[in-house]
């Protein structure tokens, strides 16, 4: 993702009208909404040019579509419900697969980060794990659950169980020993300094790997769906694909990044409101 | 007020004073026999229960104390005891060993050789501040405080060490002589009966440093703790303090007892000699300030 510029510190662009110009308070707003502005000027020329394009016969409909056709057709396919319906059905196996996914990735990674013998038994399989190309495992998902929703809600979880489980333990190594000692002196129980010290102290690696997670969950559905799927947006594209409906293909993939769009962007939020802590002295 | 032994210094060594102890004895009766007296603890496995731990009144005892890192000797053969409501300051080179005495006394070292009792109340002001970041202020000092109104009681101690303004601040926005205030709240919050300071007024300025000194005065006649307060200023030491201790060479090299009444004035002439003798033992010659 390019950094946007909502992110940057308030002083950024002060500092970007260079050019020896006293850094005035006022003149930041504008230029913030200008520099927004100029990063939509290439994205907006593109579309215009691939409709222009496709208008004029230059862009073959049957290989791209006009962003107009699949407009239309997402018109269409909204209003007789089918596009609600695989949105729907894709986004409880992701949800279903992220849940499991998570709560065994952050579990490991607390027993993990938490005791010698959970870091000597745990980590290596799962670090073995790791390096098994997860896409590779499909044919044994197969094998082992069918062709129902289990192997791909399976898929999805071990997708989202290695990245956040890598991370989140990482992020408890990374805890400073120092506040574990206050912890001790503090007499926190076990509980609390998981609580406490543990896992406030592990979160800014705990959100990467939740920023991963998200990323590599999305991914894994849509090879699952692939796959074998008799309904949700892996489906739609496939049997689109059957009837050359190039622009419900074209469809599909923009709801697919959408919808890793809205997930991401969740979990900026969530950064943002969890780590307020460090935006603090950021910002000081 | 139950004073135990919290950690077991070499293995499973560890005992404790049994006068300052309700329940040494039922672990004594535990005892297999290895110890002299009812001042061993049941998992001791040296009976080196010291003698005036049992004539009671102690908030820390060591005893034969040694620590090495890496077959580096730094603590060999220390001997302290503190008793309870006494204040005794530290004084010793940087590296002689300062902060990993007081580490051992507070129960987080479990490497040291040698019979460590500290009241299990024992609280500590570290060299740095080291409140965690991602709580508020105010949630630092209450942390792990039970009773009925924690922030309260956390904010009514920031407000003794002037801070009641930045209770709801993060602490990475305060100043270091700011955090080190909100340590020492910290500390001294729970009322402890052992108080371990590590250059707790190491970043203040020379103005708040004597509000300081007041105020951890104050804060020691009201609950008495026993204070161990390691410092490098050897005036600091001799206003402030009971007893000063020199460590050097891994050991207690010299002690001074202070008996002038409080508040001190740092001319005042019975003052001159110590502090010529605790700068010659501390191997400076008597003409700079330090
Ligand atoms: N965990 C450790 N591993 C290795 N060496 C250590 C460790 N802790 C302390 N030391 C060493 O022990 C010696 C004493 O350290 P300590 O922190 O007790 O000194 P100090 O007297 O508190 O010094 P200062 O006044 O500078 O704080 C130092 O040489 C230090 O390098
Ligand atoms: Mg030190």
């Amino acid at each position: 993702m390019h950094p946007p510029a909502t992110a940057a510190p308030p002083r950024a662009p002060a500092t970007e009208n260079g050019s020896g110009a006293p850094p005035r308070r006022p003149a930041v707003a504008p230029r913030r909404r200008n520099r927004l502005l100029d990063r939509w000027v290439s994205p907006i020329a593109l579309l215009v040019g691939w409709q222009l394009g496709a208008s004029l016969g230059i862009l073959p409909e049957r290989l791209l579509p006009a962003p107009s056709t699949v407009a239309a057709t997402a018109l269409g396919l909204l209003q007789d419900g089918s596009l609600v319906d695989a949105v729907g059905v894709s986004l409880q196996r992701v949800l279903t697969g992220f849940a499991i996914g998570a709560t065994a990735g952050i579990a490991l990674a607390v027993v993990v980060g938490l005791s010698r013998w959970g870091d000597n038994l745990v980590d290596p399989p799962l670090q073995m794990l790791r390096t098994v190309p997860i896409f590779g495992l499909i044919p044994l998902f197969i094998l082992w659950f069918g062709i129902g929703e289990t192997p791909k809600v399976a898929l999805v979880a071990l997708a989202v169980t290695i990245p956040l489980y890598v991370n989140t333990a990482a992020g408890i190594r990374g805890v400073d020993p120092k506040f574990r000692d206050v912890a001790h002196v503090l007499r926190l129980s076990r509980l609390g300094v998981i609580r406490h010290v543990v896992l406030p102290g592990s979160l800014p690696g705990l959100l990467v790997g939740l920023r991963l997670s998200l990323g590599s969950a999305w991914l894994a559905l849509i090879v699952a769906e692939q796959i074998n799927a008799d309904a949700g947006l892996g489906f739609m594209i496939n049997s689109a694909r059957e009837f050359l409906r190039t622009d419900i293909v074209v469809l599909g993939l923009i709801v697919y990044s959408l919808l890793g769009l809205i997930t991401d962007a969740f979990v900026r939020l969530l950064e943002r409101r969890a780590l307020v802590w460090r935006r603090a002295f950021g910002t000081r | 007020m139950a004073a135990r032994f919290r950690h077991p210094v070499n293995g499973a060594a560890a005992a404790r004073p049994a006068a300052v102890d309700g329940t040494a004895d039922q672990s004594a009766a535990l005892d297999g026999g290895a110890s002299r007296a009812t001042a061993v603890d049941a998992t001791a496995d040296r009976p080196a229960a010291p003698e005036a731990a049992a004539s009671g009144g102690a908030a820390a005892e060591v005893r034969g104390l040694s620590r090495a890192f890496d077959g580096r000797p730094v603590l060999a053969d220390v001997d302290l005891r503190i008793e309870s409501g006494e204040f005794v300051a530290l004084l010793g080179r940087s590296g002689s060993g300062k902060s990993t005495l007081l580490r051992v006394l507070a129960g987080l070292d479990r490497e040291a050789e040698g019979t460590v009792a500290a009241s299990d109340s024992a609280m500590v002001a570290f060299q740095e501040p080291r409140l965690l970041p991602w709580k508020r202020v105010w949630a630092n000092i209450a942390l792990g405080l039970d009773g009925t109104a924690p922030k309260e009681a956390a904010v009514a101690a920031l407000g003794e060490v002037g801070l009641a303004d930045h209770a709801d601040a993060w602490p990475l926005t305060l100043s270091g002589g700011e955090a080190q205030r909100a340590s020492l709240a910290r500390a001294l919050v729970r009322e402890p009966e052992l108080l371990l300071l590590d250059e707790p007024f190491g970043a203040l300025d020379a103005l708040t440093r004597i509000t300081m000194h007041d105020l951890v005065l104050h804060l020691w006649r009201r609950h008495l703790p026993g204070v161990l307060l390691v410092t490098h200023d050897v005036d600091e030491a001799l206003l402030l303090a009971d007893r000063v201790l020199v460590l050097a060479d891994g050991r207690i090299a010299h002690e001074e007892h202070i008996g002038l009444p409080r508040p001190r004035h740092r001319d005042a002439d019975a003052l001159l000699h110590a502090r010529d003798r605790l700068l010659a033992v501390l191997g400076v010659h008597p003409t700079g300030d330090r």
